[in-house]
């Protein structure tokens, strides 16, 4: 029996605010994998956005990574990192995998060689070191086609070098976002495609804009989070208006100081 | 105006729960929200009434179970609550009847309320005999509590599947007490209201409530993701889904109850005798 590859799986978005939806798309991810028989998924890493993304009505980053924590609290396997919302900067994709990639890394190299006691998941014998891939709703497969967002390099790394694990939304058609690309087609191979079947279109968009107009958002997301919006009175109208006439930091940066792949 | 000229409303949930998800909780906040948008409606309580297992619907797993999840899923809501009655009745109980059995109940309650306003009291007295007779339909009480059924799109078009529903008992439904209908598509939900002289006749009862968030979290895919072993956490609250998994219900087994019986309703009205 050949052993399972293990996987962490890593979710970078604005998490504005965190929804049952982000959760589930970890759970499903992870039920994926492993029925393909290749996988053992070890770990999930929830790594918001920084203030410095400049997204219109995007709420400071230490509520955003507060309001994940509360929502993640119940997961044995799903955490918060908050290294990418700490740099001073937007951070490309492609560097907070490295970041993450390496850390992993370390970790598994300082526990082999020593007489490690069982993990969680050592069921299943894990001789190979882990991997990281990027998980993503289906609307992110899009944003590769967006002018100015994406190096053409930095698709080659995530898509190429880690992978992609992208869940399916709504009318969203995932295949075709990866027929349209060159570089994502090249990659098909590393690129897992999850469909999931409910229907469940809470978007934080949506969200937002049940909490300016006073309306419920009981069952869409943790009630720990909701009390936390309602006692820090976050997304409000004003809220909305946050970096409404700024310029996404992605599509300033990259054209300033491209970031070196790692081929240079 | 004044919250004492806001008309109470009470919202009451019939379903088989098998098991409740998120999505029938949503239900509830987003009637809630629509009914008290219109500056006429202050909603007081919510109410989720389980189907018995006379019910006869294929896969139906015990009604204690499922109240019993239902009671774990509204633990956290301060005006949903469970009502066990109609899970308890031996045989199916048509959904009228299940409204007129909560009606009672509520009159009563508001009865006991207000012993000291005897005006008041008489006219709930009034309204009490009213209500008995079933050939007349008072929609207007003074301030007491109106009921509502709170559904979805799909029993709002059941209506026009034959035999499953009386036609006095729709009639009784929008005409007495009224309709909360949660859709996506608003447009279809009219268009049947148009289509039907009853409904459009009651028209003023019948509130279409838009789901901009499209959350189809329908339990029958739980229950097949569960058969399956795969996933449901975020879709039901997790308590729920630490009840299924500690009382292993919903297998391949549980689907197949009820398989070859023929569901209450259907029996009741296509058979000899007719009320």
């Amino acid at each position: 029996m050949s052993a399972r590859i293990p996987l962490v799986l890593l979710a970078c978005g604005s998490f504005n605010p965190i929804t049952n939806q982000h959760m589930r798309l970890f759970e499903l991810a992870r039920d994926h994998l492993h029925q393909t028989g290749q996988f053992q998924v070890v770990g999930g890493i929830v790594s918001p956005v920084s203030d410095g993304y400049g997204k219109q009505g995007l709420v400071l980053a230490k509520h955003r990574i507060a309001m994940a924590r509360l929502a993640l609290q119940s997961s044995d396997w799903v955490s918060v990192d908050d290294w990418e919302s700490q740099q001073p900067d937007w951070t490309e994709t492609v560097v907070t995998m490295r970041y993450h990639y390496g850390r992993i890394l370390k970790q598994y190299q300082e526990g082999t060689g020593k007489d490690s006691g069982p993990t969680t998941n050592s069921h299943h014998l894990t001789s190979s070191s882990p991997r990281l891939k990027l998980l993503c709703g289906a609307d992110f497969l899009d944003t590769f086609k967006v002018p100015g967002l994406w190096l053409d390099d930095h698709v080659e790394e995530v898509a190429g070098r880690f992978g992609l694990v992208c869940v399916s939304r709504g009318d969203l058609e995932p295949e075709r976002a990866v027929h349209e690309s060159e570089t994502l087609s090249r990659h098909w191979r590393n690129i897992f495609l999850v469909r999931e079947w409910v229907r469940n279109e809470t978007s934080a968009t949506e969200v937002r804009r049940a909490l300016r107009r006073g309306l419920s958002v009981k069952y869409l997301l943790p009630d720990s989070v909701i009390k936390y919006i309602h006692q820090h009175n976050l997304y409000t109208g004003d809220s909305e208006l946050k970096n409404k006439d700024v310029l996404l930091r992605p599509l300033t940066k990259q054209t300033e100081m491209p970031v070196k792949t790692l081929d240079d | 105006m004044e919250p004492q000229d806001l008309t109470k409303v009470v919202l009451l949930a019939c379903g088989s729960f098998n098991p409740i998800t998120n999505m029938h909780l949503r239900m509830f906040e987003l009637a809630r929200d629509y009914l008290e948008d219109t500056g006429q409606y202050i909603v007081v309580r919510g109410i989720i009434s389980a189907v018995g297992d006379g019910y006869k619907k294929k896969g139906l797993i015990e009604a204690c179970h499922r109240v019993d999840m239902a009671r774990l899923a509204t633990d956290t809501s301060d005006w949903i609550k469970v009502d066990a009655w109609e899970s308890q009745q031996p045989d199916w109980v048509e959904t009228a009847k299940v409204m007129r059995h909560h009606y009672k109940e509520l009159m009563t309650a508001e009865q006991n309320n207000d012993y000291v306003d005897t005006a008041k009291k008489r006219r709930i007295e009034a309204t009490k005999h009213a209500f008995e007779d079933p050939s007349s339909y008072h929609t207007r009480r003074d301030n007491g509590p109106q009921l509502k059924l709170l559904c979805g799109a799909d029993v709002l078009e059941s209506f026009g599947v034959p035999n499953l529903w009386k036609h006095e008992d729709i009639a009784e439904i929008v005409g007495r007490y009224g309709l909360v209908c949660i859709t996506r598509n608003g447009c279809d939900a009219h268009k049947f209201i148009h289509q039907s002289e009853v409904l459009w006749k009651h028209r003023k009862n019948i509130h279409v409530v838009r789901e901009w968030v499209t959350n189809e979290i329908s339990a029958t895919h739980v229950r097949r993701a569960l058969c399956r072993g795969q996933t449901v956490r975020y879709l039901l609250p997790d308590p729920v889904v630490s009840y299924i998994r500690e009382h292993g219900l919903y297998s391949a087994e549980s689907e197949q109850k009820n398989a070859d019986v023929v569901l209450a309703p259907l029996q009741r009205h296509t058979g000899p005798s007719s009320s």
